[in-house]
Order: structure tokens, then sequence, then C-alpha cells
């Protein structure tokens, strides 16, 4: 009868040893291979403190203008742009100026990381069933496990500091450009592919030629939710060390300040709103010919 | 040497094809098949022969196989078992690299619903081919205009596809398979999603471009009257199986099955036939009454000339281009050969 009433249980310490021996030996490989893995990132860490510098050293005018610059060349609405500028010069003006440039400066890394990393990974699924099988399962728990759970390893491994907190803004943003640019090469018209082939185009020439051109629109809205997401770890990522708008909102999380948490927080909803106008109607514009007609 | 030749092509969808093709042999019918192991047969012991500079139209109803058929000239499907000689070279010895090759220089392909590059230009999609066999832009560009002045596309280079209509768009797809200058040219239901205005003028520009290229064309259609206007020989396919081979007369005048004849019921006769398919010979003509007699040529669809007999009420005299005398066809052997049979 017990059998049915009470769960089935590991011993007490046999469950104790088991999760020491795992504890023990990933401390085992984060001391043998800790520095190499943190020298591996370096470049990234160099780059992203260039940034963050570049940023914050420019006279504000330059940094907007560069800005409204770049948000007339997405969208090429000059309703966006006035948005742009004014929305910097609010948050310049409430003083988040300096936080705000750091945290363009970690989603902007973040963003490059995912994209160099995620669309060639998005390609090789496309190009594969298996590949496509394997991978899914990894981008889906990127996806749902909990974030607090892999910073630990992370900072097991790497400490606290700028690389830990791009590595988990990295995973949680990487999957939606992964799928995307699956789904868009997968998407491509079965007979334009057969036109590219009979005329005789090598796989590699296929896929520059006719798979990434008709695909890019759908890749472009995995780039808007890689932004997105990137923005959503803000706060998570202050947790282990990365500077930015997630900083103050953690202070005034613990010492309860409403006001200092709510600019922040607004703060990072106009970043969010102006990234993904701006990705967005950049994707609709280069859509312009390559709708497929039926 | 035929230009193409395919013999004993086999082609079986499904997980397994090998193992059901000793049942396909043995002559099961496409449904038992599907019913026993769940393949479908696409083509079942197709052999046929194209010879150079004629136009090769494959008939045949939606599912019949005939776009499967045309897929394995070029290898964008491999078949389950057979041979496809193509200037006796067998494609399927082909190894990746020269199956590229073979692709970019003997063969091109227009397709049903144009196939074409929707972020490309017309001229950037009219040089495709070239710029696959890697010729230099400048070449392309000159290349590319000439095609497009030859389907008169001219003014249009630089628009985008969609900005065109159907028919130019098949025009550009037309354009891009001449630009390459491949002795074959496969059209896969070229011109089947065409307004019935349209196709006839592409069929015509087609047949026009022809007279002056004399390229291999396999043309493929669910369309007899096309068939009939397009193709030197006719290829019947019903469920995978190559059923009759001829020229449009004989398709016409000696069906090979109920399937063939359904087909050629309702077709007008007079449109098809020519005067020396009927015609009886010189040696054999006597009796036949000369004092009204008129004069036909022999390449003459009875069309042309059928107004004018049934106006005069007389003969005809067939003469070949020269003018020498090939036979002759009365006023009552007309008549039989418009009946239907």
């Amino acid at each position: 009868m017990e059998f049915f009433t009470k769960i089935p249980v590991m011993e007490r310490t046999a469950l104790r040893e088991l999760k020491k021996s795992i504890d023990f030996s990933f401390k085992e490989f984060s001391r043998a291979y800790g520095d190499a893995i943190e020298t591996f990132f370096d470049p990234l860490l160099y780059f992203l403190i260039w940034l963050e510098k570049l940023l914050v050293n420019t006279p504000w005018p330059i940094v907007i203008g560069v800005f409204g610059l770049l948000a007339w060349t997405g969208s090429r609405s000059i309703k966006l742009v006035i948005g742009t500028v004014v929305c910097f010069i609010i948050i310049g003006y409430f003083g988040m100026w300096k936080n705000c440039m750091a945290t363009v400066a970690i989603i902007s890394v973040a963003t490059l990381v995912c994209i160099v990393v995620g669309i060639p990974v998005g390609i090789i699924m496309s190009k594969s069933a298996r590949a496509e099988k394997a991978i899914l399962p990894v981008l889906d728990m990127m996806q749902t496990i909990p974030s607090f759970v892999y910073l630990i390893p992370i900072i097991m491994l790497l400490g606290i500091g700028k690389v830990p907190g791009l590595l988990a803004v990295c995973i949680y943003a990487l999957p939606p450009i992964v799928r995307l640019t699956n789904l868009g090469i997968r998407e491509v018209d079965k007979e334009t592919l057969e036109a590219s082939e009979a005329f005789g185009a090598t796989p590699m020439q296929k896929l520059k030629s006719v798979q990434i051109p008709l695909s890019l629109p759908t890749i472009f809205a995995g780039v808007n939710q890689t932004i997105m997401m990137a923005l959503a770890m803000v706060v998570i990522a202050s947790m282990i060390g990365v500077k930015g708008l997630g900083v103050p909102i953690l202070q005034a999380i613990s010492n309860q300040y409403l006001a200092l948490g709510l600019m922040n927080g607004l703060a990072i909803v106009a970043l969010a709103i102006i990234f993904d106008r701006v990705t967005q109607q950049y994707g609709q514009r280069i859509q312009k010919h390559r709708g497929q007609k039926k | 040497m035929s230009k193409i030749e395919i013999n004993n092509v086999y082609k079986i969808f499904g997980k397994n094809p090998r193992s059901v093709l000793p049942m396909v042999k043995d002559g099961a019918t496409k449904e038992d098949i599907l019913d026993q192991t769940g393949h479908t047969v696409g083509l079942d012991n197709v052999s046929l022969k194209i010879e150079e500079g004629e136009t090769f139209v494959c008939m045949g109803l939606s599912g019949s196989g005939k776009s499967t058929l045309i897929r394995h000239l070029n290898r964008l499907i491999d078949p389950t078992d057979g041979d496809i000689l193509i200037e006796g070279t067998n494609v399927m010895s082909l190894n990746k690299e020269s199956l590229i090759d073979f692709r970019r220089h003997k063969m091109s392909m227009v397709f049903q619903r144009f196939g074409l590059f929707p972020h490309k230009t017309v001229i950037q999609n009219v040089g495709y081919g070239l710029e696959m066999q890697g010729i230099s832009e400048e070449e392309r560009k000159k290349t590319s205009m000439e095609k497009i002045e030859a389907v008169g596309l001219s003014g249009f280079e630089n628009q985008y596809p969609n900005q065109l209509s159907g028919g130019m768009q098949q025009r550009v797809g037309l354009a891009r398979a001449l630009a390459t200058d491949t002795d074959i040219m496969l059209m896969d239901e070229a011109f089947s999603a065409l307004d019935p205005l349209i196709r006839s003028d592409m069929q015509k520009q087609l047949m026009d471009l022809q007279a002056e290229l004399k390229k291999t064309i396999v043309f493929i259609t669910h369309d007899l009257d096309e068939s009939l206007r397009l193709g030197d020989h006719i290829g019947i396919l019903n469920a995978g199986k190559l059923v009759q081979v001829g020229t449009p007369e004989e398709i016409v005048m000696n069906p090979a099955d109920d399937y063939v004849e359904a087909f050629v019921k309702d077709v007008n006769r007079a449109k098809v036939i020519k005067a020396k398919i009927i015609m009886t010979p010189m040696s054999e003509a006597n009796g036949i009454e000369k004092s009204n007699l008129i004069k036909v040529q022999e390449d003459q669809f009875i069309e042309e000339f059928l107004p004018q007999i049934v106006c005069t009420n007389s003969n005809c005299e067939v003469v070949d281009k020269q003018g020498n005398v090939k036979g002759y066809i009365s006023n009552k052997e007309l008549q039989t050969s418009l009946q239907k049979s």
C-alpha cells in the first residue's frame, strides 16, 4: 500500500552525494578551464568596453544625431526619427544617459553575437532534417529554462562581470533568430529553388543568390525578436555585474524607490519601442519586391 | 543517335522505392501498390526517343507523371531505375560537379509558375543562367538585353517580376531559358497558368522562335490543343505509363486506347490533319474525277482548304513544294476523314 501513497525517493545520502559530485566535477572543470574560457571571450569584452566608452564619451548631440540617422536609414520615417531623438533627450534629461548608453552597448553586442552565431546555425538546420531535430530541443530549453539556473554555472565559470552577463543575454536571445532563419529558408518557394538548380547553381550559389535573399525578411523578424529578448534580460544581467539601466532598477527593488524603478523601466520600454519600430520598418522595406506571388 | 533517350525509366515515391520496384516491374497497378506498400508510382517503364531540333510534347492529366518525367532529364529528380541518355551521355553517371556543368550548358528550363527570382530585376533574372556559367557582367547584360528584346520586353528590364503581368513574367522565364543558349529546352506546363489569349500568343511566339533557333524542346502540357499545335511528336502519359507516342496526326487518327481516344474525341480534326495524310497516292488514284480539281499543298491542314472544296464541290490535287503531283483527295474521302470515329 505504501508504494501507492508515497512516491519512491532516492536515499537521502545517495542523493546528497550525487549533487555533491556534480558540483565538485563542475568546480574542477571551471578551475581547469575557467581561465582559458575567459581569455577566449576577451576580444568580446574589449569590444563591449570600447563601444560603451565610445557611446559615453562622444558628445551627446553627436550620439543622438547618429541614432536619428540610423533610425532614418532603417525606417525612412521622419516621425520615427523625431520620436527617437525626443526619447533620448528625455532619457538624458532625467539623468539616465550613462546607463542607457551602457544598455545600448550590451544590447548591440549581444545582438551582433546572436546574428553571427544564430544565422549559420539556422542555415545548418534548414539544410538537414537531422540537425533540425537535434537543435530544436536545445532551443526550446534555452527559451524555457529559468535564467537564474544557467546563471549559476556561468558565474562559477567566469565569475561576475560583463562577459557572463553578455552570455546570459545571448543564451536567452539566440533562439528566435535561429528559428526564423531556419523557417525563412525552408519557406522559400520550391519552384524558385528548382529554377536555380536547373540553371546549374551549386548549393552554395543557391544559398547566396536565392535562399538567403528571399528569406531576409523572415531572418530580419528574427533579429527584431532577438533584440526584444535581449532587452528583456537587461535587469537579470545587471544582477551579475553588467552596467546599465538594470542597475538602478535592482536598487529600486531593494529600497522600494518607485520613481527610480519606473523611470528606468520606461527608459527600457522606450529603447524597445525604438529598436522594434526601426527594425520592423526596415524588414518591411526589404520585403517590397520579395513578396512571393501565388 | 537521338538527342534524348529515355530507357525503361521507373520512378517510385515513398520510403523504400527499391523494395517496391520488382512489384512494379511485375505489372502491379498503381492502385495496388499504393494500397499494399504505401508507395506511389510516378513513372512506370517509360522509354522514348527525342530527336534533335524537334518539339516533343508530353501530355497527360495532372498526376500522370509528366512533370516528374521532365525533371528526370536534368535530374531535379533521380529515377528509381532506368537510363537517361542526353546526346549519348548517361546523366545518371554524372557526379555532382559534372551534373552542375551539364545543367549550366546543356539544358534550360521554363516553369509553370514562372520560377522567377522575385528579388532580382528582369535583366538579372534573364542573366541568371549566364551568371551560373561564370560569364562576366558586361557580357551578361548584352546577351540578356538581346533575349529581352527577342521576347518583346524591351523597356521592362529594370522592373521586378511582381510589377509584371503573368504573360510578361513568363516571357521573362522564356528569355532566361533562351539566354544560356542551350540545345535543349525543358518547358514544364509553361503556358498553363496564362489566360487563353495570352497563351495562344505565347505559343505563336515560341513557334516563331523555334523556327529560327531549332532547339530540342520538351514541352509538358495537359492541353491537347496546345500539344497538337506545338508538337512534332506527342507522347501521352497515363498513370505513369507512356500509352502512345506519335505525330499529332497519328494520335488523332489512330488513338492507341480508350484513354487517348477520350482525349482526342472533341478535337477539330481539320485543324490537325494535313493533306498528305489522307490523300490517295498517285499510283492508286484511279477513277477519280479530275475535271474539277483544286490544287493544295501537301503540308496544308484540311482547315485551310476545306471552305474552297465545300463551296465548289470539287476534288483536290495534292502537290509538294516543287509543284509535283503527289496524290488526290476526293470529296468523299475528305468527308469521312473528318467524321468522328
